[in-house]
């Protein structure tokens, strides 16, 4: 608790006072001039975080229920377990490079190098284990009597799935879904190649964008004050951001419960 | 005579894994009647009664031999779907299973899946009407179906099981997680139920079987040479009288009259 204390205080005192409407509105200012904000780094992270989602939820809740409806259990089914367990623990950085390598050098879409699309792809990656574990997970609590019930009245796999397992476990599916968006909103070595920045609005989903944990990282290392105390400003909006889906999570596991 | 059996079981062998459970049993189950299957556990009774609507292809390992024909079908035939065997054939379970949805959805969702074109608000009254629960339930159907106590949870789930209209309704002990007043309320609903189902009832209550059953079948388990375990086989089949007045095997009469194990 005491590290995160310090860190919430610390943001909140270099960054909370810089918060103005410009400042989530406007574009940063060139270097050496005043003034700006951070307004497509923020609209970046949300676009960057929404294509990661859409990628990773389909499969990840996908590949948790394989695992653990469909899946025999067999060496096939721990391989895969296995292999998502060291999958969460790959370092971000080598996701970024494996993207770096896979979409971004070769230019696949459209012939760009640096997108929205190839950062969302980075983060989808990151996000899988999670979504994956989770859900599997999630699908495990449910009790075997209620797959038999829909049985017993004549419903298939598909059906009992689709209509009763996964309903049954949405919340901790939930949760963990959005811990692992939190976990992709943050993350900033696999978006340094891939998404790499603009300091212009998005301009489509096969361009360079800004991301707020991006430009943290370029502008805390400007010699010019007006881009450090932006970066100042963009940690607080990222670590409140953060927070506030840590919390979502959180009340998203009471309120369904209840 | 043919006519009145509806569901006929020759020579039918349950195996988990390499393991034999029950063992040659062959019974004709008659038509709009209630059947008990009783004995004690590790019998293979339970077994049996999933094996009629094809529940144990859910167990990973189980297999089945011989034939169970219903409606001059083979039920374990390659080309019979289990989905559309379970839509005919309804079960209850040993322990209240409602979904967590509310208790008009509990009831409409296994009409819904079977394409059921009708008024759902008046199906979902008939079913909890004919499993005796609709006072209960009537100024709550919005309500969660775990709202409910357990013997209204588990008329909920008869209820849902007849709301499917099937021709046959499995119940596996499907009191033995309720009081002593649950229970009989439940008996009470499948004394109305039989007029229009055939019900097949595993019980550990030997009293129960008396007060439902018209015919009772009688399972016991030994020992055999060289195996592991015990195997499941049937003893006896009869009229629920003759099962517990007269009956011809004398591990029958042990059994009911309490002086066994």
């Amino acid at each position: 608790m005491i590290p995160l204390f310090l860190v919430l205080i610390y943001v909140l005192i270099q960054g909370g006072r810089l918060i103005s409407l410009q400042l989530l509105t406007e574009l940063p200012p060139a270097p050496g001039l005043e003034g700006g904000g951070i307004g497509n780094a923020i609209l970046g992270t949300i676009v960057v975080t929404l294509i990661a989602s859409l990628i990773a939820i389909p499969v990840g809740v996908g590949g948790g229920v394989y695992l653990s409806e469909y899946a025999q259990d067999g060496w096939f089914s721990k391989f895969v377990r296995f292999g998502n367990d060291v999958l969460a623990g790959v370092p971000s950085i080598i996701c970024g490079v494996f993207i770096y390598s896979l979409i971004v050098a070769t230019r696949i879409f459209f012939d760009q190098s640096f997108s929205a699309m190839a950062g969302g792809i980075a983060l989808s990656v990151l996000m899988l284990p999670t979504v994956i574990k989770t859900t599997y997970e999630g699908l495990l609590l449910v009790p075997q009597e209620m797959r038999m019930g829909a049985y017993g009245v004549g419903a298939s796999r598909f059906v009992t799935i689709t209509q009763i397992t996964l309903p049954a476990a949405f919340t901790p599916i939930a949760t963990g879904v959005v811990l692992g968006i939190a976990r992709a909103a943050g993350e900033t070595a696999p978006l340094i190649f891939t998404a790499l920045f603009s300091p212009f609005w998005p301009e489509g989903l096969f361009n360079p964008i800004a991301t707020m944990s991006v430009l943290i990282f370029n502008f805390a290392i400007m010699p010019y004050e007006a881009q450090n105390e932006l970066a100042w400003a963009a940690s607080f909006v990222l670590v409140i951001m953060i927070l506030g889906a840590n919390l979502l999570a959180r009340w998203i596991s009471h309120a369904t419960r209840a | 005579m043919a006519s009145d059996v509806c569901m006929s079981l020759q020579d039918v062998t349950i195996s988990y894994g390499s393991f034999e459970a029950v063992k040659n049993v062959y019974m004709d189950l008659p038509k709009g009647k209630v059947t008990a299957f009783i004995g004690p556990s590790g019998c293979g009774k339970s077994t049996v009664l999933r094996a009629l609507n094809r529940m144990n292809d859910l167990i990973p390992g189980c297999s089945l031999k011989g034939r169970v024909i219903f409606d001059q079908h083979d039920l374990y035939d390659k080309r019979v779907d289990p989905v559309e065997v379970r839509r005919r054939i309804g079960m209850v379970f040993q322990k209240p299973n409602p979904f967590p949805k509310s208790i008009y959805e509990n009831i409409a969702f296994g009409a819904r899946i079977n394409g059921y074109k009708g008024d759902m608000d008046e199906l979902v009254e008939r079913s909890l009407r004919k499993a005796a629960v609709w006072d209960e339930c009537k100024d709550k159907l919005k309500e969660s179906g775990f709202s409910l106590s357990g013997g209204q949870q588990q008329r909920l789930c008869i209820a849902r099981a007849i709301a499917t209209e099937p021709e046959v309704i499995l119940m596996d002990e499907p009191c033995s997680a309720l009081d002593p007043i649950s229970t009989l309320k439940i008996e009470e609903t499948m004394h109305e139920l039989k007029r229009s189902y055939t019900i097949m009832i595993v019980t550990h209550n030997m009293q129960q079987a008396v007060r439902v059953a018209d015919m009772t079948a009688f399972f016991n388990a030994e020992a055999v040479e060289g195996g592991s375990g015990k195997v499941g086989y049937l003893v006896e089949f009869n009229e629920t009288e003759n099962i517990f007045n007269s009956p011809s095997q004398q591990s029958t009469l042990d059994y009911v009259s309490g002086r066994f194990g």
